[in-house]
C-alpha cells in the first residue's frame, strides 16, 4: 500500500481510528464481539421484535400466494405501485455497501476500512428485499425461473430486447458478485475468529468457513490481486444496476419516464438513500458495541458529506426534470409537472422536495454533520425521501398518462404496507444476525490502518 | 488409530513487527533458501517479492472469465433472438445488438468476478482444513498479530540446526520446529 497523503485534505489530523491501539487490540475488540459477548437482553429484544414483524411479511406473502396480487392495491391503469416502488428503492440502499467497498478502495480513501463490512452486508440484505418484490410480483412466483433462458419443452426463450430482463440479469449479477465479494473479504477475518474461538462448535464453523486460510505471503498476493479485481469490477457494476433499473421507466413512453436523465439521477439516488442507510445503522451500532473508537465522528461527516453532494445531484435532477418539461413543450410532459404540483398527489411531491431538497442542506453546516444525534434524524428523513421519490415517479406518471378515459387512482392496502414492513422487519433481523455471527467490521483491514497509521503520524520513514 | 508417524515440515520463527518479518526474510533468501514462506496477519507491501513470489495468474485467468462471460452472454442473445427464437415484430432486426448490451455486460462482469474468485481460492489451493503449520501452537497468532517466516525442510539446502541458527541470528522471537503429522 502506498501511504496515501489524506492527512494533507482536513483542517485538523483527526485519526481514522482512535490512538492507543494495536493490531491486538482491534482484533480482540471486533472478534469478541462475536465469539465472546454474552446475549444480552437490547439485541434479544430487538431480535424478537424484528423476527415478529418479519412473522408478519411471511402472514402477508402467504396471503399473497392464496388469494393473488388483487389483495394489493394495483389495478389497471397503476399494474406497479408498492412492489415496484419498494423494489426500486431497496435496491438503491445496497448501492453505498458497494459504493464504499468497490469506490472507495479503489479511490484508497482509508475511511472505508472500518464501514465496508456491515455497509456490504447491508446491500446483501437490502437486494434480498429487494428481490422479493418482482418475484411477488408476478403473481405466480413459482414460475418465476420462466424469465431466465433455458432451454424449455415450450421452446420459448426471453425477450432479450426488454429492459425488464436487463433487469434480471442485473440484479441477479449483482447479488452474485456482492456475495463473493463480501465473502473474499471475510475470509481473512473466519480465520480469526478461527484461531481465537474457545469454543470447539465455534472453531469447526469458523474453520470450515475460513477454508484453512493461513495468510502467508502467498495467499495474501493473490488475495490483494482478486480483491483489487473485483472491487474494479463491481465499480462499473454497481453503475450499471441502477442504470438499468431506471431503464424499467426510460425505455417506456409513459410521460416523466421517459427521459435520459434517469440513469445517472436514479444511480445518484441510489447512493443518497444508500449512505442515510449507513448512517441510520452505524449510528446505533457503533453505540451498541463501543465501536467508537473504529467509526469514529470523522467517518459519520465523511458520509454525511457523500449524502450532500449526492442530494444536491439528486435536486439537479428534479430540477431537470422540470424544467425540461416546460423546455420540451411536450403537453403531457407539462401536464405532469402539474399534476406534481396540484394533483391527487401533490403532497407526496411537496413532501419529497423537503425530505430529499431542503433537509440534506442542513449539512453544509459542520456543526450538524458533527452532531450524531442530527445525522440519525437527516438520515431517517432521507430514506423517506427517496421512498417517496419512488412513489411519485411510480404513481403519478401511471395515473395520469395520455388518456383522460386510462387515467385512474391508487391507494395501497393493509396487505402493501404490511409487505412493506415486514420487508424492513426481514432487514432489521438480518442485521441483528449480522453482527452477532460475524466481524461487523473487516479485522485484518483494520490492522492494516493501524499499521498504516502509525507509520504515517510516527514518522517511522 | 494407528500410532502417529510424523516428520519434519521445516522450521518457524515469529517476529513482532512486519518490518523485521520482511528484513528477515530477505536475508534467509540471500543465504539461498528456496522453499520458505512469511505468514501474516494482514497484507504486508514487499513481502510476496522477498518470500521470491512475484507472478500470479488471477488477473490473466479474470480477463479470460470476463471474456468467456460476455462471448457467451452476446452469443446466447444472438442464438435465441436471431436464430432459435426469431420473432419478427414490424420487420424490426433480430440481430439487434444495442438492446444486447446491457445483458452482455452483465454476464462479462459476472463471469470476471466469479472466476477471479475462484482463482485466487483455487491457486491458494483452498479449502484445505489442514496444513502442517497449524501445529505449531503459537501459530494461533498469525491471524492477530505476530508475524512468521517457515524455512520449509524440502528446501535442498535445508538442516534444522542451520535453520534455526540462521533465524537465531535475525532475532526471531520464538522457533518452533514444524512437525507433519500423517
Amino acid at each position: 500500500m502506498s501511504a496515501t497523503p489524506n492527512l494533507r485534505m482536513g483542517q485538523e489530523p483527526e485519526p481514522w481510528i482512535e490512538p492507543g491501539h494495536s493490531y491486538a487490540s482491534v482484533t480482540d475488540k471486533i472478534s469478541s464481539a462475536v465469539l465472546t459477548r454474552p446475549v444480552g437482553i437490547g439485541w434479544l429484544a430487538g431480535f424478537a421484535l424484528t423476527f415478529s414483524i418479519v412473522m408478519v411479511l411471511f402472514l402477508a406473502v402467504a396471503y399473497l400466494f392464496a388469494k393473488g396480487v388483487g389483495i394489493w392495491g394495483i389495478n389497471i391503469p397503476i399494474g406497479w405501485g408498492f412492489a415496484i416502488v419498494n423494489f426500486v428503492w431497496w435496491i438503491g440502499i445496497g448501492h453505498a455497501g458497494t459504493l464504499i467497498s468497490a469506490i472507495l478502495y479503489l479511490l484508497n480513501q482509508k475511511w472505508r476500512t472500518s464501514i465496508n463490512r456491515f455497509a456490504e452486508a447491508m446491500t446483501l440484505f437490502a437486494v434480498a428485499c429487494a428481490g422479493l418484490f418482482p418475484l411477488l410480483h408476478t403473481g405466480r412466483p413459482w414460475m418465476a425461473y420462466y424469465m431466465l433462458p433455458y432451454p424449455s419443452t415450450m421452446g420459448i426463450w426471453p425477450q432479450f430486447r426488454s429492459p425488464l430482463i436487463w433487469d434480471v440479469f442485473a440484479v441477479s449479477t449483482y447479488a452474485t458478485v456482492s456475495l463473493v465479494f463480501w465473502f473474499i473479504g471475510l475470509i481473512p477475518d473466519l480465520a480469526t475468529l478461527r484461531d481465537r474461538a474457545k469454543k470447539k462448535w465455534q472453531q469447526m464453523i469458523f474453520g470450515m468457513l475460513s477454508m484453512g486460510w493461513r495468510g502467508s505471503a502467498r495467499h495474501w498476493h493473490r488475495y490483494q490481486s482478486a480483491y483489487l479485481l473485483l472491487a474494479g469490477l463491481a465499480t462499473p457494476l454497481v453503475l450499471s444496476v441502477h442504470t438499468v433499473v431506471s431503464f424499467d421507466f426510460a425505455v417506456g413512453i409513459v410521460p416523466g419516464w421517459h427521459t435520459t436523465i434517469f440513469p445517472p439521477y436514479f444511480v445518484a439516488g441510489a447512493i443518497y438513500s444508500g449512505f442515510a442507510m449507513v448512517l441510520t445503522l452505524a449510528i446505533p451500532m457503533r453505540a451498541a458495541y463501543g465501536m467508537q473508537d473504529f467509526i469514529t465522528r470523522r467517518h459519520l461527516e465523511q458520509c454525511a458529506k457523500v449524502m450532500l453532494a449526492t442530494g444536491l445531484i439528486v435536486a439537479y435532477g428534479y430540477f431537470f426534470e422540470f424544467f425540461l418539461s416546460f423546455y420540451s413543450g411536450n403537453k403531457f410532459d407539462l401536464f405532469l409537472t402539474h399534476q406534481r404540483l396540484h394533483g391527487p398527489y401533490a403532497p407526496y411531491y411537496y413532501a419529497l422536495l423537503l425530505c430529499n431538497i431542503l433537509t440534506p442542506q442542513l449539512l453544509w453546516i459542520r456543526k450538524v454533520r458533527r452532531n450524531i444525534a442530527a445525522l440519525f434524524v437527516i438520515s431517517l428523513v432521507i430514506n423517506t425521501g427517496m421512498w417517496l421519490e419512488r412513489f411519485v415517479i411510480v404513481v403519478i406518471s401511471l395515473t395520469r398518462d395520455f388518456m383522460p378515459s386510462a387515467w385512474g387512482r391508487y391507494s395501497a392496502t393493509v396487505w402493501d404496507y404490511a409487505t412493506l414492513a415486514g420487508t424492513l422487519g426481514l432487514f432489521t433481523m438480518l442485521i441483528f444476525l449480522f453482527v452477532r455471527g460475524l466481524p461487523a467490521i473487516a479485522i485484518s483491514e483494520m490492522r492494516e490502518l493501524v499499521h498504516q497509521e502509525s507509520h504515517g503520524n510516527g514518522g517511522h520513514q | 488409530m494407528s500410532e502417529k508417524r510424523s516428520q519434519l515440515f521445516g522450521v518457524m520463527g515469529e517476529f513482532s513487527t512486519p518490518e523485521d518479518l520482511v528484513a528477515a526474510t530477505k536475508k534467509v533468501r540471500e543465504a539461498g533458501y528456496k522453499h520458505i514462506e512469511a505468514y501474516t496477519p494482514f497484507p504486508v507491501e514487499g513481502l510476496a517479492e522477498a518470500v521470491g513470489f512475484k507472478w500470479t495468474a488471477v488477473p490473466l485467468l479474470t480477463l479470460l472469465g470476463g471474456i468467456a462471460g460476455g462471448v457467451g452472454g452476446f452469443g446466447l442473445e444472438y442464438w435465441v433472438s436471431a436464430i432459435t427464437y426469431p420473432e419478427n415484430i414490424g420487420g424490426r432486426p433480430l440481430n439487434s445488438w444495442v438492446a444486447f448490451i446491457p445483458v452482455t455486460f452483465e454476464m462479462t462482469v459476472l463471469g470476471a468476478s466469479l472466476v477471479a474468485a475462484i482463482s485466487m481460492l483455487a491457486l491458494n489451493k483452498l479449502p484445505q482444513p489442514y496444513h502442517p503449520v497449524f501445529n505449531v501452537e503459537r501459530f494461533a497468532l498469525a491471524s492477530t498479530d505476530k508475524f512468521f517466516l517457515c524455512i520449509e525442510a524440502r528446501d535442498a539446502k535445508f538442516n534444522l540446526a542451520e535453520a534455526s541458527k540462521l533465524l537465531q541470528s535475525l532475532h526471531a522471537e520464538h522457533i518452533n520446529e514444524v512437525k507433519d503429522e500423517e
